[in-house]
């Protein structure tokens, strides 16, 4: 019963962030705070999903044991949700880099302090 | 349970695509295409929860771990803009 709930509970909170994430993607004005929406709200999101996943299946790992297909689902969702965390991070810092690099300036930025590193890098390049 | 979650997460992955038609410069589309493939990989799992299938979720892990090098890829295209 208690485990019910709480799995609702994830569930809406996962839903919201993923929704928040593909509104984000909309409201912000460049590709470093669409970064910021799509990445973090993404990753939270999945992590209480998956989460609600494990917490559902906790009455069967007691009732029927490690082996039942049931549990044997959830640990595979577990190690997709460690590839997820594993690899979302890296890709996002990857695209920040190369949009920086690629000459896409931050929308309304006043100061750009990462400037003469990128000529430097450009210079070094050549 | 799950089912309407799956749907749920399909309008979001609609609302993404039309970011990753619209967005102006090549970091945006791949903004895009990165949110969107998270929010597969989730789908996925959930799809693999409603039916009751473990495939459905080894392929999740399987793309996700594709989609990493995938965007890794494109970001080096974009940065260089050689291969």
């Amino acid at each position: 019963m208690i485990l019910n709930v709480i799995t609702y509970i994830f569930i809406g909170i996962g839903c919201f962030f993923n929704l928040m994430a593909a509104i984000g993607l909309h409201r912000f004005p460049d590709p470093y705070t669409r970064l910021h929406a799509g990445t973090k709200c993404t990753t939270f999101g999945s992590i209480l999903l998956i989460g609600a996943l494990v917490i559902q299946s906790i009455s069967t790992w007691v009732a029927e044991g490690i082996s039942s297909p049931q549990s044997i689902l959830t640990l595979h969702a577990l190690i997709a949700l460690v590839a997820i965390l594993l690899t979302n991070p890296t890709s996002a810092h990857a695209i920040g880099r190369a949009a920086h690099r690629s000459g896409v300036k931050p929308a309304r930025a006043v100061v750009d302090d990462l400037e003469t590193e990128n000529q430097k890098s450009k210079v070094k390049s050549q | 349970m799950w089912l309407p979650v799956a749907v749920f997460l399909a309008v979001c992955i609609l609302i993404i695509l039309i970011r990753l038609f619209l967005g102006p410069t090549q970091p945006d589309r791949l903004v895009g295409l990165d949110t969107l493939n998270t929010v597969v990989v989730v789908a996925m799992v959930i799809l693999g929860a409603a039916f009751k299938e473990v495939i459905y979720v080894d392929v999740a892990i399987v793309y996700a771990l594709l989609s990493f090098v995938t965007t890794l890829f494109i970001a080096k295209y974009i940065e260089k803009g050689k291969f």
